[in-house]
């Protein structure tokens, strides 16, 4: 039988009449990488908020290690570490003394203390600056020095909210090379929320969440099951027309969206040579992918999973860059 | 053991950012010592003496001590505010530490960091002509800790309550001010109107202004320093015990509502 560490059953907040999480029930395995999967404002911060104690469930129950959320608290948060999605640090300190009040906090025994501050300031690479007040640092050193703080003391479960947002990949990867460590070593259970895809491929398992509700839940390779087929972009010069002709000849729906038209195919790589021979729009470009989780989100959903307004302006504006050089 | 750990830290934070913070420490004393020089000096020549042998200024610097230590430490209060709206009250709240040690450690903050302040203006004590014993000294410290420690813990139980920071700033200021000058701190609390005196008596920071100036200024039965509640009185202890009924029920209340919010 898996020893679950974390259980969540028919868990509901209400704020109002708005429903931010909609009766939801899932169980983390101990040791395990979770990954929470959803778009801004799903409900992934306030279910972490609730499993974290700092807020009451309207209604459903959770529990961590065997302790209930609500009525055994105390010994929950003896069982937690915590990064949160906004900040949370005390700016007018220096970035040793935030650290040092954590370790005092949580009980980190003096004999190790000063090590494992150091040890995680130079895994953040904050270690030149620890004596500087924290608001002297910029956006990404708080964010980097909130991280080094949730992995200061070896908790049970380590949540982590959206942690690695607008760090570089160095950073990130040095952050999970530390976290896969401490996992290994400490037994540690991650749960992990993002609305980055990339970031949850090192989970054992995701959910994905939706409109305060739980879509799917699996394993990456599962996941990407439902999907199933390859996936084709393709940009032409007429996109409505082109989308006409691939219904005809194909029988198939293909989608508008920031890439031009997507549309899944079994055996793309045998597909493709023919497609581009015969098809009667002039293709300007075309792309043979395999499924990734933002296809896995689309096809449950029908929706993507970010609405990037700002990315999509900076395309279209490569876009016409591209067809200014090309005249 | 883990509360006295969350309380000493707490406290310790505290500390450090007043340490931080050493324009806070000349800013909060450029008001009282401008009270204190300005109307002392300026009404002592024309007042003359209150009572033999204490000019107007004399008496005031008790009452400004008091104001000193009140607004500092009721104000504090607002530090809590702070960390809810820059986040930092999360990392507190979800620590394994108990809310009522929070709360006692603010509450120990804010009185410290409010003695400091308080010591920093009884050190004018010569230039306003009071002479201090040793254990005069001795006795005031613990006097301006219970007042401080009084009004932190209602300072911090507002804070617990109040979400927003205009809101606590509004209510602090709708409190803080008629407390100050309904404690005794600048006149003396004998033939005064009636609706003054009651207001005056029901007001906690008198218990707290008295006895620093009985014990600066003498605390003979018939000198005018003492309040007269109920045809009773009130001497040094009763003023103590008076204060610190009300501090204890602050602190337990801000104990109780700090555990209380999610
Ligand atoms: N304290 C609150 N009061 C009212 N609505 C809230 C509150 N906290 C969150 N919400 C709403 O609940 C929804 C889910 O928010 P959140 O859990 O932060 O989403 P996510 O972390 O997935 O981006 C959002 O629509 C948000 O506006
Ligand atoms: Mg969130």
């Amino acid at each position: 039988m898996t020893d679950y560490i974390i259980k969540v059953e028919n868990l509901v907040k209400r704020f109002g009449d708005f429903v931010a999480v909609d009766d939801i029930s899932f169980s983390v395995a101990r040791g395990e990488i979770f990954g929470f999967l959803g778009p801004n404002g799903a409900g992934k911060t306030t279910t972490i908020n609730i499993l974290c104690t700092l807020s009451k469930p309207t209604s459903g129950r959770a529990t961590i290690d065997g302790f209930d959320v609500v009525r055994q608290h105390s010994q929950v948060r003896q069982s937690i570490g915590l990064v949160f999605q906004d900040p949370s640090l005390d700016e007018r300190l220096s970035g040793l003394q935030n650290l040092y009040f954590h370790a005092m906090v949580y009980s980190v025994p003096a004999s190790v203390r000063e090590q494992r501050i150091k040890q995680v300031l130079k895994m953040v690479e904050l270690w030149d600056r620890r004596n500087n007040q924290v608001r002297t640092y910029s956006g990404g050193m708080k964010r980097r020095l909130e991280i080094a703080r949730g992995l200061l003391h070896y908790p049970k479960v380590l949540f982590l909210d959206e942690p690695t947002l607008g760090l570089d990949p160095q950073t990130r990867n040095r952050i999970w090379e530390y976290i896969l460590e401490l996992r290994r070593r400490e037994g540690t259970t991650i749960f992990l929320t993002t609305h980055y895809m990339d970031e949850v491929e090192n989970a054992d398992r995701i959910a994905i969440m939706d409109y305060g509700k739980l879509v799917a839940i699996d394993t990456p390779e599962e996941l990407k099951k439902i999907v199933g087929k390859d996936i084709i972009s393709v940009k032409t010069d007429d996109d409505d027309k082109a989308a006409e002709q691939i219904r005809l000849c194909y029988r198939m729906d293909a989608r508008h969206d920031s890439n031009g038209l997507t549309f899944e195919i079994a055996n793309g790589e045998e597909f493709l040579p023919t497609f581009i021979r015969e098809f009667g729009t002039k293709i300007l470009s075309v792309s043979l992918r395999r499924p990734s989780l933002d296809d896995v989100f689309l096809k449950l959903t029908g929706r993507e999973m970010r609405e990037e307004e700002v990315s999509d302006i900076f395309k279209a504006m490569l876009h016409q860059h591209s067809r200014r050089r090309r005249r | 053991m883990n509360n006295l750990r969350g309380v000493y830290i707490i406290w310790y934070r505290d500390l450090l950012r007043f340490w931080h913070d050493k324009m806070r420490m000349i800013g909060s004393l450029i008001f009282p010592l401008l009270f204190l020089f300005v109307f002392g000096s300026g009404l002592s020549t024309r007042m003359g003496f209150l009572v033999p042998g204490v000019d107007f200024a004399q008496f005031m610097f008790p009452g400004i001590i008091g104001m000193t230590v009140l607004m500092s430490s009721f104000s504090a209060g607002i530090s809590v505010v702070w960390d809810r709206e820059l986040g930092f009250l999360k990392e507190v709240l979800v620590a394994p530490i108990s809310r009522a040690s929070v709360a006692m450690g603010k509450t120990l903050g804010a009185a410290t960091v409010a003695l400091l302040q308080g010591i920093a203006i009884l050190i004018f004590a010569p230039l306003i002509g009071v002479s201090l014993s040793v254990w005069t000294v001795l006795a005031l410290l613990p006097l301006m800790f219970l007042l401080a420690a009084s009004m932190g813990s209602l300072g911090i139980l507002l804070a617990a309550r109040i979400r927003s920071m205009e809101a606590f700033t509004a209510v602090m200021q709708l409190l803080m001010f008629p407390m100050v000058f309904l404690s005794g701190a600048f006149f003396p609390l004998q033939d005064l109107p009636v609706w003054m005196s009651i207001l005056v008596k029901i007001n906690p920071a008198t218990y707290g202004v008295a006895p620093i100036r009985q014990v600066m200024l003498g605390a003979s039965a018939d000198s005018p320093f003492g309040i007269n509640l109920l045809g009773h009185t009130m001497s040094i202890w009763d003023n103590v015990a008076v204060l610190a009924a009300f501090g204890v029920a602050m602190t337990i209340l801000a104990m109780w509502s700090f555990g209380n919010q999610e």
